[in-house]
């Protein structure tokens, strides 16, 4: 493993993003931005912004305080006051951050919500979970936008006609009371040609996987690559510039047949790629990240980054549509595919990028993931003849997290690549 | 004329035969007619009926089937009920079904669908999508394009076509069924010693998986030998029952909670056959609308409805002071998190309103009662010690 880090110009333009973010957060009081509350599936962040308004979003919050080892304090206090163990550990987490003050991962306050947009996309749990905020927030508005399940595989015209109504009535008139502005349509056309152009990008920064080597990890660093997408910048100019920078740099990479970056270095030999079905842990990340670049594997494609949006299929906004294409990319997350485009999409991402194995780290946490992940297993593996492995830990609940049970299991499944190989 | 106790043995049997025996039977006298399951909570079961079919609620194995192979598909941290339905899937307990339907409840119905699609079972399979928007033109719209869309695959199969008439009388058919499981329920409310907690459970059952014409003469039957018992009154708590609206708690565990000192004058279990408050108007000429005026607008509170404009909280405590209940047992299946989602709004709800509850968690196939009775039972001799 190479140790030369220095720092990409990407990630140094991505933390700007991001504290930038943060800082207008906790500014937004004072300078008077409206702060609304939403999710990362379903993130139709370009109509925030169009209407000037700053997004937060819960779950990004929850695995921050994840990766900064603050959950478990916060998943302990939520269930103090009745939360169930059994339940997604996202909603606790957050929970107890709030009735801890509501203190963010980077140590400052997160504004109170004006507004929360539960764009109830691909997971009930979100439902539950802002119904929950509303009773800590009862005089805050809830504007919900229920996305559809592609459950006959596709997006029907009712589909898109229910969700653009929904828009028109419910989501729009609520963000303009709240905003004191007017829907301005031609704003939001102008942040849907960023998005379309980002679309563009993050589809080619995914699709260099299929380099030998891998220039980039899919999953783990993968999550940094979409952080700017899912975390309130889909359909700003920055997001435009930031994902041109990353995809020129990967590109170098490509050129000089480099490896993926890992905390320790550049990869130096890859020995095995995967594809990765399931959220990864976050309270563990470095460990956990550890356990496969220490054994020269990467991953080529995972599904967790596509939880945003799914651009594998073709799926773009369209900016002379723009309701229609915010219902539709809604539609398009990953977890509001059902099982059989799942199988399809991991299936296509396993040829593409020439996979040796496929491997699901279930999320207990998760139904919205987990519930069918063994027969999408047990699918792919009969399908394409192709090795599969199984993990199990949890997002934000380090009690779920076992080292040494997923060590062992990964150990057996990288054996089984090996020999795989041999033949 | 049958006995009281004949009669809730035939329930009994219906309600867990997991063969479906006398629905099948019933599909066999016509070639026209269609079996289609759905899963739990509700689904509006009028418009097989007028497509000439039969909907049959499917609740899981609960305690009455093994599971093998099932314990393959799901985590351990998953509830138990999916496990249940795809084993009786697996091991052909559905054979003769024609379609399947799974209404939007949670994200482990919404993938078992996909699962029974990968399965290749029925002729169709269809994730109901209930609309989260209560407006008529919105989510009603939108609810019966679902609606069409499951009679388009039942007319696939035996090209019955709906008229407004035929779903008129089933709807009337259905708000009958409806009216006389509310009458059980009153006289358990007024008289909870005249028949037990699981005896009803076993009645209202029966209706999941046989004709509404036949479970309307059986709910008829029990209500008229009802009227004539009198029975003794005993020295219990009365209770309300919630968060047992999907994976169902096993018989075993509602005879305990009775024995451990308690009415339970009202609960969620089957909570689809009740799901509709009142009647759906029978003289429609869009009888579609009125199915779908009624979900949005006469719909009882659940933890898989969106709730915000009507607080589920203060629903049930209103519910809760109808039936005059002392205490309330919240009972969910463990690893449900729409049921166990919920718990900490209702239990502050309760809290901040002194009513009195307890907590636990079961699974379909719990065996052992023992721990759940002690509890109930301190729950009961608290509540009559303070009263
Ligand atoms: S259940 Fe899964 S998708 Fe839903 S909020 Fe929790 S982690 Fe996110
Ligand atoms: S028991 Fe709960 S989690 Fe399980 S299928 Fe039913 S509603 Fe979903």
């Amino acid at each position: 493993m190479s140790k030369d880090i220095a720092k990409e110009k990407s990630m140094i333009i991505q933390k700007e993003m991001i504290s930038r973010l943060f800082k207008d957060l906790s500014t937004a009081k004072e300078t008077g931005k409206k702060v609304v509350y939403t999710f990362v599936p379903g993130n139709i962040s370009e109509l925030i912004l169009s209407f000037g308004m700053l997004p937060v979003y819960p779950e990004i919050n929850a695995l921050q305080s994840g990766m900064r080892k603050k959950s478990a304090d916060f998943i302990r206090d939520a269930e103090k006051i009745g939360h169930s163990e059994d339940v997604c550990t996202y909603v606790k987490c957050d929970v107890g951050m709030m009735i801890n003050g509501n203190i963010g991962p980077n140590g400052e306050k997160i504004p109170e919500p004006d507004l929360f947009l539960l764009s109830y996309t691909g997971c009930f749990t979100f439902m539950k979970w802002f119904e929950t905020l509303k009773r800590l927030y009862p005089d805050v508005p809830v504007a919900l936008l229920h996305t559809p399940y592609q459950e006959n595989h596709k997006v029907t015209p009712e589909m898109t006609a229910y969700m653009v109504k929904q828009l028109k009535e419910e989501v729009i008139p609520k963000m303009e009371k709240v905003s004191g502005n007017k829907y301005d349509e031609e704003k939001l056309k102008a942040c849907l040609r960023n998005s379309s152009k980002v679309e563009d990008y993050i589809m080619k920064i995914f699709d260099t996987t299929k380099n030998v080597p891998s220039p980039i990890d899919a999953y783990f660093a993968g999550v940094y690559y979409i952080g700017p997408i899912n975390n309130g910048f889909r359909g700003s100019d920055e997001a435009v510039n930031y994902y041109h920078e990353l995809y020129n740099e990967i590109l170098e990479r490509v050129n000089l047949g480099l490896g993926p970056i890992t905390p320790e270095g550049v990869m130096e030999k890859e020995r095995f790629r995967l594809v990765v079905e399931g959220p990864p842990n976050w309270t563990h990340f470095r460990e956990f990240w550890k356990l496969f670049y220490d054994m020269g594997a990467v991953i080529v494609a995972s599904s967790y980054t596509k939880v945003g949006g799914v651009y594998d299929m073709g799926f773009r906004v369209n900016p002379e549509k723009p309701l229609e294409s915010l219902a539709e990319y809604c539609m398009n997350c990953y977890t509001n595919l059902n099982l059989e485009q799942r199988v399809e999409l991991l299936s296509k991402c396993i040829t593409d990028y020439k996979a040796d194995g496929f491997l699901v780290n279930s999320i207990k946490s998760c139904n919205s993931f987990s519930a069918g992940q063994l027969m999408i297993m047990q699918q792919l593996e009969r399908q394409l003849e192709i090795p599969v492995g199984f993990i199990e830990s949890d997002l934000v609940d380090p009690r779920y997290f076992s080292y040494s049970n997923i060590k062992n299991r990964l150990e057996s499944f990288f054996q089984m690549l090996d020999q795989r190989k041999m033949y | 004329m049958e006995s009281l106790n004949e009669i809730i043995s035939k329930c009994e049997d219906l309600s867990f035969d997991l063969n479906f025996t006398r629905a099948k039977e019933w599909k066999s006298q016509d070639q026209s007619r269609v079996l289609v399951g759905y899963m739990p909570i509700y689904f509006p079961r009028e418009i097989i009926h007028a497509a000439n079919g039969l909907a049959i609620g499917i609740m899981g194995g609960g305690d009455k089937k093994l599971i093998v192979k099932g314990d393959a598909y799901y985590q351990s941290y998953i509830c138990h009920m999916p496990r249940g339905i795809i084993e009786l899937a697996l091991d052909n307990h559905f054979e003769g079904f024609d379609g399947f339907i799974f209404p939007s409840i949670c994200d482990v119905i919404r993938n078992l669908s996909g699962m029974f699609k990968l399965l290749n079972k029925g002729k169709f399979v269809k994730y109901l999508d209930y609309p989260q928007n209560f407006k008529s033109h919105i989510g009603g719209t939108f609810y019966i394009q679902e609606m069409e869309h499951v009679l388009a695959e039942v007319k696939k199969i035996n090209n019955v076509e709906i008229t407004p008439e035929r779903l008129n009388h089933s709807i009337s058919l259905f708000n009958k069924n409806r009216k006389l499981t509310e009458e059980i329920y009153s006289i358990r409310d007024a008289a909870p010693w005249k028949i037990t907690a699981a005896d009803v459970y076993h009645i209202v059952r029966a209706g999941l998986v046989i004709p509404v014409e036949e479970h309307n003469e059986i709910l008829e039957k029990v209500i008229s030998l009802l009227n004539q018992e009198s029975g003794e009154p005993l020295d219990k708590i009365r209770v309300l029952v919630i968060g047992a609206f999907c994976e169902q708690p096993p018989v075993g565990l509602i005879r305990a909670i009775e024995l451990a000192g308690c009415y339970i004058v009202e609960d969620d279990f089957l909570l689809g056959t009740r799901w509709i408050q009142g009647d759906i108007p029978t003289d429609s000429n869009d009888p579609f609308r009125a199915l779908s005026h009624s979900y949005l607008n006469n719909s009882t509170f659940s933890s898989s409805v969106y709730d915000v404009d009507n607080p589920k909280e203060a629903r049930l405590l209103k519910l809760a002071s109808e039936r005059k209940v002392d205490g309330i047992i919240f009972a969910a299946p463990s690893f449900c998190d729409p049921a166990l989602l919920d718990h900490p709004i209702l239990q502050q709800a309760c809290i901040e309103n002194n009513m009195r509850y307890i907590s636990f968690l079961y699974s379909e196939n719990t065996g052992q009662f023992k721990v759940i009775k002690e509890q109930v039972g301190t729950f009961s001799d608290s509540i009559k010690l303070w009263d």
